[in-house]
């Protein structure tokens, strides 16, 4: 039972406030902002606890979404409710920002106001709540010709060669009614994140991958949808299908509401999926990438005769020819005591820059195309380099986004609606890997 | 009602009073009420102001007004706009009362709804002759909206007026709606009947109920799912049989995508089988998965939550998540709290298989740039070192090459406590901290290299020239336990290299007791002084103590715990927010670990010490009972911590008993010695304060030895001290006695301390 929700700008103004018990003052909002920036460093920020009052929350966009609550209660449903609010928010408003919150706080007290009565949760689901909220969405986002601007991002191979700006999927799912043109689209979108630990020796010592197929619908009804796998998907170790490379997965679970009677056979999903974002299927891979990882790094530290430290960074994509990785940013660890780096790159559009403040170098490139290899040489001045300081640079740490591609092999061979609509609302289909952390040991 | 900063652009620059005043203006213009769209956008511009902390109570009169429309949007914002003023205008919120009651027959259902909950929201007092009758009649409409809303207002109109009788025909209304077919209504009928019958206990959960909220679970949401969950936990089957019944239908949910559902699920679980460990153990494999799943998920703060339960399945089954180590791994992204966590867990799940992943993994976070990090790595890779000591060792002194400050000064605290609890990697240590004095800043790693050349000082040899520059840079010290560590270290030094050393103490004496201005300094010196002055051999008594304690890592280590003392905290906040200092926990540990025997710079002077023993054992000698002084306890022959260890695993348990006494506040040497007096050796005590907190006893009596495991809590009572006694051979009389006269010893000292 929860005892208030609110929402909070990072810099502590109050964007939400409602209190649905009348246990605590609006006092609280203070005393948890307090709280929370307080924190030393490390300490986890989860659940707080003042005077019998605990306050559970959540970040995300900036924002601080907190719930107190007087009882001993599940902390697995609270933090679910809170992300499920955040999501909800971003469903109703486009996206979940400062911003966002402050245009649509009508439509946000109105959600809370459905979602819980006396701190009881009474439903989440888009599907009813469309049903009683009435206040439409100001979008904080106008559809602006720049949008189109970053086109490529992700690809729509599913009927025709169009391309979709990506913020077409970031707007409200209400605010247009009516019959215009691009409104009743559907997103699927199948998102990966990679982890992955590449040993001193090339050797990869860990790969992680959760994946996620997330379905945006934008139809206000939405008939059965059915959404064809790869047919030699594979779950768990044993399991081989078809006789192509297999795609497989150590575990997958999917959303309460697919169906999963064609699965086993054919390898098909089939959900009526209601309006807003959902996650219709999660799975995970580990230790057994299907292709070797993304990117491979040859490092060579080395101190010269003027005592300076050359960090030499080899840097190879071994994505498929015709993919490319965006936003690369390598980081890599230095001595201590650095002073200054002087550097040589490879080409023109990377750039590469000494951060006092983190220890580190940081080298950045917009954009690496599959096969490509890239290199690096920074010439660090560390007064009093020992060969102890060799030690200190690794492990180089990256962070790139993989559009278009997925790395367990993924792929969505069909959309279908059934029945078939008379007017086709446009489906779209974007793969992305995101790397949640790639580390290669030096 | 403050709401905080609010934005300039947002704000405009007058007073509130001119807004206030153009608002009631254009509120009671006739055109705008006219005009739908405009209407709409005044009473919009009002709530944004409430919102940003101007009083808008002024308007009172006009909003409810403007409430009497037929827009819907309109009405939920005046609505809101009345639940907040409703306090600050009793008088004014009454005239509303009509239109919200006339909204509660419009045959809108949702207008039925909103107005009820509304009304059931204003917490004014006097409301609830006003509630009353449309919350009874609402509990009879047939949209389930508005019965949802009505079932949830008997719980509202009950805590509006705590004192007065409880309904009966209410209740009976809200038992009955427990099979209305919405499922919404039966969830929310536990709810309000567990409110308004708080004070006897909550909603019954009788054999029918039960059943009936089983057969209903696949109807219910998630949120319906987990919260009805809970309200099963306090059902009790009659036999097995139906038990398994339960179970049987529970099993789905277990595995099911959602992790609130596996988690109250596996509560109920564990709960319901607490009499079946097999089965229980059965529930945590199978949710083994999910749990996982959660560990990984995309939301930092679930993340979180999971991690913190997997510590408390893993406290029981440590070998569960062992093959699943990898997942545990820290990405460079995550915050701090995440990775402290998976550290945690990491040293808990390590075995033969992985243990060498698992250093190596352990060996990289070392080097991270945060120092509370690395520090806090350093620390789990030596207590992975107690187990696979040279390993450990290994990491570690590769880490001094470094020659960081924070790294050097975690890794010599690792040291120590891998000397007390591994003597066999003594040496390796000896050679490898030479050089360390010059990086160590920090007083918690120049204590533990202080100690380490005090104790081990005999193998290191330029021991005695070390700490030298320590007692010649004294007076720039700044830290009380550097120093009393320092005085410690150097009479012990003395006692194996006198030549080399006498000088040196001989002016630490001197500067501490002549020139010192901390008292507590200035005792352990002088006491030190007078203990030389004794003579060497008494000197040598006191302080030549064993050097390492091997018993302790074993006893200590990693006792599987049953699962029922953490099962009724799983899914609750308790395992998320106890957490406490983080760093703490891997740091301290090891050298929470006691030392009897070992003084190895606690504060508490010796002096002291037997001082407090004196006065206890007056008391002691007094307040012993007939029965236990009729027998005679001995403390010899003494027995070695592994013939202890050996002894209690072979024997059976005697008997437990719980006796009604916390944990003794007193210092470790206190209740030793106060032991000793009455004839019960104490061998491993863990820290004062620690939980759980443990202490292993032995005593000889009439040809039998008697063996006691003392624990307190978690998971038992606070003030309640749980005893095993294991005897050979069985003696009933020697074991009561033995008991008895512990129990006064306890009592004595807790009765002492307060």
């Amino acid at each position: 039972m929860i005892s208030q929700v609110f929402i909070l700008s990072s810099k502590g103004d109050h964007l939400i406030y409602k209190d649905f018990r009348g246990e605590a003052t609006t006092d609280a909002i203070n005393v948890f902002y307090q709280m929370v920036t307080a924190l030393p460093g490390d300490q986890p920020p989860v659940v707080m606890t003042r005077e019998g009052l605990h306050f559970i929350h959540i970040r995300q966009g900036g924002l601080y979404c907190v719930a107190t609550t007087t009882t001993n209660a599940s902390p697995f449903t609270i933090i679910e409710f809170l992300n499920r609010l955040a999501a909800l928010i971003k469903d109703y408003c486009g996206s979940l920002s400062e911003k966002s919150v402050r245009m649509n706080f009508a439509l946000i007290y109105e959600m809370l106001d459905e979602m819980l009565d006396y701190g009881y949760i009474q439903t989440t689901s888009t599907d009813i709540l469309k049903n009683f909220i009435q206040t439409e969405a100001v979008s904080s986002k106008p559809f602006s010709l720049f949008d189109l601007s970053n086109v490529g991002l992700f690809g729509a191979e599913t009927q025709q060669s169009r391309v979709t700006p990506s913020a077409s999927a970031s707007r409200p799912i209400m605010s247009s009614r009516g019959d215009q043109g691009g409104k009743n689209e559907i997103f699927v979108d199948v998102v990966e994140r990679l982890t992955v630990v590449i040993g001193a020796n090339g050797v990869l010592m860990k790969v992680d991958i959760q994946g996620e197929i997330k379905v945006k619908c934008y139809l206000p009804t939405c008939s059965e949808m059915r959404i064809g796998l790869n047919e030699e998907f594979s779950v768990g170790k044993s399991q081989q299908r078809g006789y192509g490379a297999a795609v497989r997965v150590d575990e997958c679970n999917f959303h309460q509401a697919v169906r999963l009677d064609e699965f086993d056979s054919y390898r098909i999903l089939k959900i009526c999926p209601s309006q807003g974002e959902q996650t219709v299927m999660q799975y995970q891979l580990c230790d057994d990438l299907p292709s070797a990882p993304p990117f491979q790094l040859f490092p060579t530290v080395e101190r010269d005769k003027s005592d300076r430290l050359l960090i030499y960074l080899k840097l190879r994509c071994d994505l498929p020819p015709k993919s490319a990785a965006i936003n690369v940013s390598v980081t890599v660890p230095i001595p201590k005591g650095s002073l200054s780096m002087s550097q040589e790159l490879s080409s023109p559009d990377q750039r590469a820059e000494l951060q006092p403040s983190s220890k580190a170098v940081h080298w950045e490139i917009s954009r690496f195309p599959g096969g490509a290899q890239l290199s690096a040489l920074f010439k660090l001045e560390v007064p009093g380099l020992s060969a102890a300081s060799l030690l200190e640079v690794g492990p180089v740490s990256m962070s790139f986004e993989l559009p278009k591609h997925t790395c367990t092999g993924l792929q969505i061979r069909f959309l279908r609606l059934t029945p078939v609509q008379p007017n086709p609302s446009p489906r779209w289909v974007r793969y992305v890997t995101h790397s949640d952390s790639y580390t290669i040991r030096i | 009602m403050t709401w905080g900063r609010v934005s300039v652009g947002e704000m405009p620059y007058l007073g509130s009073e001119e807004t206030v005043k153009e608002l009631k203006r254009a509120l009671s213009n006739p055109n705008v009420q006219s005009d739908r769209l405009r209407y709409r956008n005044v009473i919009l511009r009002v709530i944004r102001f409430m919102t940003q902390g101007l009083d808008m109570s002024p308007l009172f009169m006009e909003m409810v007004k403007a409430g009497a429309s037929v827009d819907i949007v309109q009405k939920k914002l005046v609505y809101l706009y009345m639940c907040t003023y409703a306090k600050l205008k009793p008088d004014l919120t009454l005239l509303a009362i009509n239109t919200l009651r006339k909204d509660c027959a419009d045959p809108n259902p949702m207008v039925r709804g909103l107005a009820l909950r509304n009304m059931c929201n204003l917490r004014m007092p006097g409301i609830t002759e006003y509630i009353q009758q449309p919350v009874l009649t609402g509990l009879r409409d047939k949209a389930s909206y508005v019965r949802r809303v009505a079932v949830l207002g008997c719980a509202k109109m009950r805590n509006l007026q705590p004192d007065a009788e409880i309904d009966g025909t209410v209740v009976n209304e809200l038992y009955g709606l427990l099979r209305d077919p919405d499922p919404v209504v039966m969830v929310n009928c536990l709810r309000a009947l567990e409110e308004i019958l708080k004070a006897e206990g909550g909603v019954v959960i009788n054999k029918p109920i039960a059943h009936h909220l089983l057969n209903r679970l696949k109807d219910l949401d998630a949120w319906g799912q987990s919260e009805t969950l809970g309200f099963l936990l306090r059902y009790r089957p009659r036999d097995d049989t139906e038990l398994f019944d339960i179970l049987n239908l529970l099993d789905g949910h277990l595995q099911g995508g959602d992790s609130a559902v596996t988690a109250a699920t596996l509560r109920l679980f564990l709960q319901l089988a607490s009499g079946h460990p097999t089965v229980q153990a059965d529930a945590l494999v199978r949710a083994r998965g999910p749990l996982l799943a959660t560990c990984t998920a995309s939301s930092r703060e679930l993340r979180f939550t999971g991690l913190c339960h997997v510590q408390r399945v893993l406290r029981s089954l440590p070998a569960q998540f062992s093959p699943d180590y990898k997942k545990f791994f820290c990405s460079y992204s995550e915050p701090g709290y995440i990775k402290f966590r998976k550290m945690e867990i990491l040293v808990e799940l390590v075995n033969d298989d992985n243990v060498v992943l698992v250093l190596e993994e352990l060996q990289a976070y070392c080097t991270d740039v945060s120092p509370e990090l690395a520090q806090a790595a350093i620390f789990a890779v030596g207590r992975i070192g107690r187990t696979y000591s040279e390993r450990g060792l290994a990491i570690l002194t590769g880490l001094l090459g470094l020659r960081q400050e924070h790294i050097t000064s975690a890794v010599v605290q690792t040291f120590r406590d891998l000397v007390w609890l591994c003597p066999q990697s003594t040496a390796c240590v000896c050679q490898a901290i030479a050089g360390c004095e010059e990086i160590i800043q920090d007083s918690d790693g120049k204590q533990a290299l202080i100690w380490l050349l005090g104790m081990h000082g005999d193998q290191i040899s330029g021991a005695p020239y070390i700490l030298e520059d320590y007692i010649d840079s004294l007076k720039t010290e700044l830290s009380t336990l550097v120093k009393l560590e320092l005085l410690t270290a150097m009479t012990r030094l003395f006692l194996s290299r006198p030549a080399e050393t006498q000088d040196m103490l001989g002016r630490l004496l001197h500067f501490c007791i002549e020139e010192e201005t901390d008292m507590c300094v200035r005792d352990r010196a002088l006491f030190y002084h007078r203990l030389l002055r004794c003579g060497v051999e008494e000197t040598r008594q006191v302080l030549g103590g064993p050097k390492s304690d091997p018993s302790l890592g074993l006893i200590a280590g990693r006792p599987e715990e049953p699962i029922n003392n953490w099962a009724a905290h799983f899914n609750t906040l308790e395992p998320v927010s106890s957490s406490g200092s983080v760093v703490a926990g891997i740091g301290c540990d090891g050298a929470a670990l006691p030392t009897l025997g070992g003084s190895d710079g606690t504060t508490h002077s010796a002096a002291n010490c037997t001082l407090a023993v004196q006065e206890a054992s007056e008391d002691l000698c007094s307040g012993l009972p007939e029965e236990a002084t009729s027998f005679s306890l001995t403390l010899g022959p003494a027995l070695t911590p592994e013939a202890f260890e050996k002894l209690w695993l072979e024997l059976e348990t005697f008997q437990t008993v719980s006796l009604p006494c916390s944990e003794p506040s007193s210092q470790p040497e206190t209740l030793q010695a106060a032991l000793q007096l009455v004839q019960i050796q104490a061998l491993a005590f863990s820290r004062p304060g620690s939980v759980p907190w443990k202490a292993y006893l032995y005593a000889h009596g009439s040809e039998t030895i008697i063996l006691a495991e003392l624990l307190c809590g978690p998971g038992s009572d606070e003030d309640r001290l749980l005893v095993t006694v294991k005897q050979e051979p069985r003696d009933e009389k020697v074991q009561r006695g033995f008991l008895s006269v512990l129990e006064t010893v306890l009592q004595t000292l807790v009765s002492d301390a307060t």
